[in-house]
């Protein structure tokens, strides 16, 4: 764990859309889990607006959303757009899931931070994380 | 320090950000917390401080949210804070209590927080305690603090709030005997769930000639025994009207003096522990009673500076 955080980073764990497919994302919570993260899992289908209202509540660090059903185009940018609309500017937001390559850069430019497509370790995403997670006093 | 008061200052106004990172200051302990006490406490509103705890799997999460629903349509403004244990080994912590909530998740009169126990000892208490009066002064009302009921932290939690609902499921059986000393000692409230279940009233009827009988709660009546099911909403109209009739009982000169006691007590601990652990003597002290060449209780003597 980085030594300059002395408090667990706290990661939302979303899942937007329809999709009934959950196995990915309860994998990864338990994997952050063990890696020293606090997750709050908030399981299936959710909106947008659900999931920025959780977010901040939760005032987490990280918000990571897998999505599985094709609709990320629709679902992702609005959540960082409703994020930012609420002054949470300094949250991290990522996705996962089966998202074309084509797709990447266009989320990317929307704001979201980085997309881990199939095959990703629970390693690399926690890594990810706790380099560009924000830093609390 | 001066961010503190301006986060208070936002969350007693209905700023739903100042409040989360408000309750993030006060879970990490953040610098100057100790300082906005005063002020923090000063801002309660007076709302109905409400503990929810139980054995794992009973249905907590699920009826915390029927209840939100209830109390929604009765006009209230509902703050919850849900406590989760941390792995002990990692540090890590899920908290899925949520998940039954989502349905609230864009209610602007609905305030839910997940917090994980972090292990630090009597540390959570002390977090959660702070953690609802920063709701109390965001004007929620009532405030519930839901926690798993496994272990003595629960039960301390369960004395700072001023209505505690234990929550059991009908098939507890002979379980009753073990948990008779611990949670149902502080029940003000005591709700068997899943009352759909076969066996929910017979679980309701012993409970309620045992503890018609119990020792453990000298001058204090037996709690009332209500049967829900949370998940069709059974049940629970009629368990907030007993925690609303239960908040006068609360409000009594000596419950009060009962409860400030337990905080001060709890507050007395926690001071206690800190100003020890920054004694330059504390390792080899503490060394001294694992070579059994000094007793705890007089190691912790010198340790608060003490001579003995």
């Amino acid at each position: 764990m980085d030594d300059s955080r002395s408090t667990p980073i706290r990661v939302l764990i979303a899942k937007p859309g329809l999709d009934g497919h959950d196995r990915g994302a309860k994998v990864l919570a338990r994997g952050l889990r063990d890696e020293g993260f606090e997750v709050i899992y908030t399981g299936l289908r959710q909106t947008p607006e659900m999931i920025v209202d959780a977010a901040e509540q939760e005032d987490v660090d990280v918000i990571g959303m897998s999505i599985l059903s094709g609709a990320h185009m629709a679902l992702l940018p609005r959540v960082v757009e409703l994020s930012r609309e609420r002054g949470m500017d300094d949250v991290l937001i990522a996705a996962g899931g089966i998202i074309p390559d084509a797709d990447v850069a266009k989320l990317k430019a929307a704001g979201i931070a980085e997309v881990f497509g199939p095959g990703t370790s629970i390693g690399q995403i926690a890594g990810y994380f706790r380099e560009h997670a924000r830093r609390r006093g | 320090m001066s961010d503190l008061r301006e986060l208070l200052r936002g969350a007693a106004a209905g700023e739903r950000l100042a409040l989360a990172r408000l309750l993030t200051a006060i879970e990490n302990d953040a610098p100057g917390l100790r300082d906005l006490l005063p002020a923090l406490f000063a801002a309660g509103k007076g709302g109905h401080l409400v503990g929810i705890t139980g054995p794992p799997g009973g249905g907590k999460s699920t009826l915390v949210n029927a209840l939100t629903e209830e109390w929604r349509r009765r006009g209230k403004r509902v703050g919850i804070v849900a406590v989760d244990p941390s792995s002990p080994y990692t540090g890590g912590a899920i908290m899925g209590d949520r998940i039954r909530m989502m349905g609230h998740a864009a209610d602007q009169d609905v305030f839910m927080r997940s917090m994980a126990s972090r292990g630090e000892l009597g540390g959570i208490a002390a977090a959660t305690w702070m953690a609802a009066a920063a709701l109390d002064a965001a004007g929620y009302d009532p405030i519930l603090i839901e926690t798993v009921g496994a272990g003595q932290s629960e039960v301390e939690i369960a004395r700072l709030a001023e209505t505690t609902v234990v929550v059991e499921v009908p098939e507890m059986g002979d379980e009753v005997q073990a948990i008779k000393a611990g949670l149902l000692e502080v029940a003000d409230l005591l709700v068997v769930n899943k009352g759909d279940r076969p066996g929910a009233d017979l679980a309701a009827r012993h409970l309620r000639a045992m503890l018609s009988t119990a020792g453990g709660r000298v001058g204090r009546k037996p709690p009332p025994i209500l049967v829900t099911t949370a998940t069709s909403g059974e049940g629970v109209a009629t368990l907030v009207d007993a925690i609303g009739a239960h908040r006068e009982d609360a409000r009594g000169t000596e419950a009060l003096h009962r409860r400030a006691g337990h905080q001060v007590q709890r507050a007395l601990a926690d001071l206690a522990v800190r100003r020890a652990a920054q004694h330059p003597a504390w390792d080899a002290t503490v060394q001294s009673v694992a070579d059994r060449e000094l007793d705890p209780f007089t190691a912790a003597q010198r340790l608060l500076g003490e001579e003995a």
